[in-house]
Order: structure tokens, then sequence, then C-alpha cells
């Protein structure tokens, strides 16, 4: 008996670390898509902020309620898993609590921890539920953000519930040991380890179970509780959840220039310098190879800014705090990076379907997933950078497809083309004669 | 401390300058807004007389300034931004300027961060920082109970002062110094809602949507009963202006830079 259970179990978690693996091949290579940028620089700085902001939570701590429910939920998860081990070479070796000889009085602490945090993940995970469908806080409403559709409620509410079901397992299969242990039913009394501080109060519902049916129970909620951690780790890999992992290196590669400041662009310095006259053109050096100006699709955005468009945890802080997306505008800093994934999830579905290389589907993230009236509503305030808790940067992609619209399409609005004839022509972005620009000085007496 | 009617405030030039062998301390950097506009010449104006008046050595480049490029960048012109940011280069780097004070927010956050990798290196002020400065120096000192004591008045932050450059605590010291009394806005500091100028928005109607950018920041505004917004930025100073003429108010509110504000209390 046991012995077949071992073998299901190792073929379960070979198979799925099998599928993970893939994603996460899959994942890295649409990543590698975008363009180089050096984000290895000042490393003390980048641990400082990983530590800060990613182990931290320190962003999430700006409002503090909703910043310590998500801090239980991250602090199980992390913890949690210490106990995800032990249940892992249980199922391999077919052991039962293989840990508990060895840490003696420390693991029934560790357990009552563990159940502890259990509980306070399963009320937050209610809130959480509540938060999103009773009390219905705006930045998850479809009504009021097309980018909430059915998918991403659906993926929310999917984790939330499949957590508390983890946690109900978790508490429910230590009380029904507990039960078999008090029975001393062979296997379960090798480990002594009494009663768990929060799963005590559940006893009551086995005591009248057979020792049958408490074994079956026992088995359900333990395969129940691995196997639902292991298609957790699967299913993150398709889901906004992947932030629990990326939140790490995203932080870690986060942007250290001011917020303010723009990427420069390299080739376009050569190029009007050598209109300037400021720079001689090298007849010994090969033309290079300009690119594209700007973004029209992922392959013209830095790596970073994909790896942002997979951390996104669809929170919508930034669209909450942006001012186009506030006064009713379509852009919504949030669909930009959950736009950009999908077009990420659809190339690495591609690539898939061919034999890893892409083929052309004749779409591209500017026109078929983001809209040029949703880039040309940015104010460039930075309060979507600001506010995202994993430091994505939803202005840098918005920027490269305007960059993109401007000079390679030179397709501005009306009232812009005529903004840079001015600034080109008169020094100002108005239709004022260069030579009056000191005129004020006359006043300054008056 | 008095100000004397008969006293004339001076402009000189870099040119000037050059053409006696002199360098100034510092560089006032007007923009577009501070030299064009209307109501920001005002602001021009009241920060070239606190200049005068604390006895800096400084000038202006005159007819030689052009746009920084600030809204051909965020427009996403590169070109363009970079011929005006070379251009302006050459004529700083000509004249080795070293040190820099704007009143615009947009000139500060190119000048000081954009400019240095196209070759261009200063130490670039805000004015509400020089401003800052004056006073924490002892330059400037109001005596108490200037026209603005004990009323109420908001800061409106600024983007390409607040966010993009950390700078929250200069502009709202210098308000200290009015002996006003400073109430913030819901949505302040890093929090703080655009005017909705930014990102060269300001030079086009914005997108379609339920409602301007500037009414929803008049209306925060107003909301706390302030008499007086203070602005660090002429685009600010606008959107800000507008927003106040169409919830039309503008006889009891009114819109100050804080250089205006600074030299109204000391009456120059
Ligand atoms: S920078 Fe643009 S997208 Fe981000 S909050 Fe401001 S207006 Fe919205
Ligand atoms: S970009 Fe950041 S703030 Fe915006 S939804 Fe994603 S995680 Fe949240």
């Amino acid at each position: 008996m046991t012995i077949i259970q071992q073998i299901l179990f190792i073929i379960a978690l070979a198979t799925v670390s099998w599928l993970i693996a893939k994603r996460v091949k899959l994942i890295q290579r649409t990543i590698r898509l975008g363009k180089p940028e050096n984000r290895t620089d000042h490393p003390q700085e980048r641990l400082s902020i990983m530590l800060r902001v990613a182990f931290g939570q320190k962003k999430m701590m700006t409002n503090w309620t909703v910043g310590i429910m998500h801090f239980i939920i991250y602090v199980g998860f992390l913890i949690i898993n210490i106990e995800v081990l032990e249940i892992i070479l249980d199922g391999i070796f077919g052991t039962h609590r293989l840990f508990a000889p060895y840490l003696g009085a420390v693991y029934p602490f560790l357990i009552n921890v563990f159940e502890v945090l259990a509980v306070g993940v399963l009320t937050v995970c209610v809130v959480f539920l509540c938060r999103r469908y009773l009390t219905r806080v705006g930045r998850f409403q479809p009504e009021r953000h097309r980018e909430m559709g059915r998918w991403p409620r659906l993926d929310a509410t999917l984790i939330l519930t499949l957590e508390i079901l983890l946690m109900i397992a978790f508490l429910t299969w230590n009380a029904s040991d507990s039960v078999l242990r008090e029975r001393g039913v062979e296997h379960y009394a090798q480990a002594s380890t009494g009663d768990f501080f929060v799963s005590q109060f559940l006893k009551p519902l086995f005591t009248n179970w057979d020792t049958t049916a408490l074994i079956v129970y026992e088995r359900f909620a333990w395969w129940f509780h691995i196997l639902g951690i292991l298609a957790f780790g699967l299913y993150v890999t398709y889901s906004k959840h992947l932030h629990i992992v990326l939140a790490f290196p995203n932080t870690y590669f986060s942007d250290l220039k001011p917020k303010g400041e723009m990427n420069n662009m390299p080739d376009i310095t050569k190029e009007v310098q050598l209109a300037l006259g400021v720079a001689q053109a090298d007849p010994n050096e090969a033309p290079a190879e300009i690119g594209r100006f700007g973004a029209k699709d992922v392959f013209d955005l830095s790596w970073k800014s994909l790896m942002d468009a997979y951390s996104c945890t669809e929170c919508g802080r930034c669209t909450a705090a942006c001012p186009a997306n506030i006064t009713g505008k379509k852009l919504s800093p949030r669909k930009i990076m959950m736009d950009t994934r999908d077009r990420l999830e659809d190339i690495g579905r591609n690539m898939q379907a061919h034999n890893g290389t892409f083929e052309d589907d004749n779409k591209t993230l500017l026109n078929d997933y983001i809209l040029v009236e949703e880039i040309n509503a940015c104010t460039t305030c930075q309060a979507c950078v600001q506010e995202c808790p994993v430091n994505i940067n939803p202005l840098e992609i918005i920027l490269q497809l305007r960059r993109y619209k401007v000079m390679e399409e030179a397709q501005a609005p009306a009232a812009w083309n005529a903004m840079f004839s001015n600034v080109e022509n008169n020094m100002a972005p108005w239709k004022f004669s260069p030579g009056d620009r000191f005129n004020w000085a006359d006043q300054v007496n008056q | 401390m008095d100000a004397t009617p008969e006293k004339t405030y001076k402009v000189p030039t870099m040119a000037e300058l050059a053409a006696n062998g002199e360098e100034p301390d510092v560089l006032f950097w007007v923009g577009c807004a501070g030299s064009f506009d209307d109501r920001y010449k005002k602001v021009t104006i009241a920060f070239v007389k606190i200049l005068n008046h604390v006895g800096i050595k400084f000038a202006v480049l005159g007819t030689e300034e052009a746009c920084t490029g600030d809204p051909a960048r965020r427009a996403g012109n590169e070109f363009l931004f970079q011929m005006q940011a070379m251009g302006n280069i050459q004529v700083l780097n000509g004249y080795n300027v070293k040190k820099i004070v704007t009143a615009c927010p947009h000139c500060f956050n190119t000048l000081k961060n954009e400019y240095p990798e196209l070759g261009g290196n200063y130490e670039v002020i805000h004015h509400s920082q020089f401003l800052q400065g004056l006073i924490n120096e002892g330059k400037v000192t109001l005596k108490g109970g200037g026209t603005f004591k004990g009323r109420k008045i908001t800061f409106h932050d600024s983007c390409y002062l607040g966010r993009a450059n950390k700078i929250y605590e200069a502009p709202r010291e210098v308000l200290q110094t009015l002996d006003a009394e400073l109430v913030e806005m819901k949505r302040c500091k890093t929090k703080g809602l655009c005017c909705g100028a930014g990102g060269a928005q300001y030079f086009k109607e914005p997108e379609p949507g339920r409602k301007d950018i500037n009414v929803e920041r008049t209306e925060e505004a107003l909301a706390t009963g302030a008499d007086t917004i203070a602005v660090a930025c002429p685009f600010c100073m606008t959107m800000m202006s507008d927003g106040i003429k169409n919830k039309e108010r503008e006889d009891s509110v009114k819109v100050y830079d804080l250089a205006e504000l600074l030299a109204q209390a000391q009456s120059l």
C-alpha cells in the first residue's frame, strides 16, 4: 500500500517539476527576446532595494491594514514551505513526520507556528475575497477597469480559494493525524508529537469516525495538500501570482536613475553630433546598423520591461494613482503591463508551436494590444512608478511606444507636430520670435 | 531689508559678463514659459528681484537660451530633444557655466538628469531649493505678521520636482516662513496628483475622458479651504489657474509661485 503511494507520489512530483521547468524556460526565453540593458551595476544598492521592497514589503506598508494582511500571507507562504519539504520527503520515503524524531521539542513548536500562520492565511484570504466581491475595492472592479476581465478575476479568485482549501487541508490533516496517533494506529504512532496548537480544537470533528475512515481522510487531506501545492507551483507560472518569485529579481534589477530621467538613445546622439558638426563621421567605421527607434513590439523593449510584465501583480495601485485613468481616459498603467505580458504569452505559445522560433503573426504590442490613445494620454507623472509595490515601470514602455510612433511613423497628434516645429524653429514650444526671448527684462523695473 | 521704490533691478546677461571677463556665481535659466508666458514672466521678475535684493552675482542667457527639449523628448521626439540639448550644452559650456538655478521643474530635471549624458555637467538647483537656502542662511528674513499671516496656503507638488527628484520639503519650508497655515491636499508629496500638463500634454488637447485632470486637482485644492494655491512650476501654474477659472473661484482663490509669495511678503 505505502509503496504504491510512494510510486504515485514520485511520478506526480517528477511530472509537475518537469512541467514547471518547461514553463520557467519558456518565460526566460521570452524575457530574453528583449533588448540588452545593463542592470547589474551598484550591486549593494540593488541588494538593499531588494531586501527592503521585496523581502521587507516596504511599499506594501503605505496602507497598514492591507500591508499587514498581505504580509501574513507572504510569511505564511515562506514558512509553511519548510513543512512542504517534510511532506515531500515523507511522500518519497513513505515515512510519517520524518523530521519529528530529529527535531525533538522543536518539532511541535514549528508545527504550532505553521498552524497559527495557517489560520492567519486562511482569515486573510477570506478578507481578500470579501474585498473583491463584497466591499468591492475600486481598483479590482471590471466596470471601472476593462483590463479586469474574466481571466484576471478568476485568477485571483482561484488562488485565494485554493489557499483557503490548502490551509483547511493542512489543519484537518493534523487533527485527523492526532486522533490516529492517540489511538496508537501503527505508522501514525511512530511520531510522538502530542497535539498541536490549533488542530487540537478540530479533533472533535473526527473522534466519532472509525479508524479506517480516519485513515482515508488523513490520506486524502495529505494528498490534497501536497498535490494542491504542486499544482499551485505550476499554476503560478501562468498567473499574476508569479510575483511571489519574480518580485525578488525584479526589485533587484530596479531602475536606479531618478524617476524623471528618461533613457538616452546613443544611436541618435551620434547622428545629432554629425548633424551639428560636433563630430566627424569615421570613414573606416562600418555604417552602424540602426535598429528601430522606440518600440513597436516587445522585441524592441528592454528585457527589464519584459520581466516587469511577468512580475505584475495586477493590483492596480498604479492605475488607482494615474491622473489619466482617474479622470476617465483609456490609459491604465496596469493594462500596459498586462498587455505586455499577454503579448509575451502569445509569443511563447507561438514559439512552442513552431519548434522554438517565433513565426510572424502580424500582430504587434502597439495597435493590437495597446492603443495609441492610451499612450498619448500619459502625463509622465511617474505616479505609477512610485506606487508599484514591486518596482515596475509602466512609464518606460509608454515612452518607448511614443518614440516609435513619433520617430518611425511620424505620427504625432497635430498639436504636437506644431510644438515640435516651434521648438525647432523658434527655440520655444510656442510661436514666438527667439529674438523676443529676453523682452521680459524690460518689465523688471516697471 | 526695506525695498526702496527707486531701486532699479538689473538683469545681466552672460554675454555682458563675459565681455568684462567675469563669471557669475549662478546662471538663472529662465525657461520658455518664464520668458514668454505672460503669467510666468511675473515669476521670473519676482525671482530676479529676490536675486538682486540678496546681492547674488547672477546672469541669464537672454536670447542665447533655447528650449531644453523636455516636451519634445517626453512626446517621443528624441532627435529634436538631442538637437536642443546639444545646442544648449555648447552655449553653457562655452560660458563655462558651473551652477544653474531655474524656476521650472521640467528644465531642472532635464538640465540636471539628462544633460550629463550628452556632455553637460552642471550643479543644477531648483528655485525652491535656492530660496530655502537663502532663508536658511538668513539672507531672506521676514518680519512677522506679513500679508499671509494666519491665511491658509496649500502647496501643489509638481511631478518633476517631487516624484522625479524627491524635492518635497524645500518648497514647504519656504512657505513656512510666510507664517501662513500650510494645509495639505489629500494627495500630496509622493502621492501628489499631477496637474495634467506633463509629458507634453500641455501642448495638446487631452484624450477623451470624464474630466480634465486640472479640474480634478483644483477641486482637491479647493477642498482644503485655502485661499492661496502655491505652485513651483509654470505648467502647474497655468493648469491650476485654469482650474480655478473653471470653478469660477478666481475672485477668492489665487495661484502664486513660491518666488512671488516671497517677493510679495518682502514687498519687493
Ligand atoms: S506616468 Fe503616465 S501612466 Fe503613469 S500614472 Fe502618470 S499618467 Fe498614468
Ligand atoms: S504595475 Fe505594479 S502597481 Fe501596477 S498593477 Fe502591476 S504590480 Fe500593481
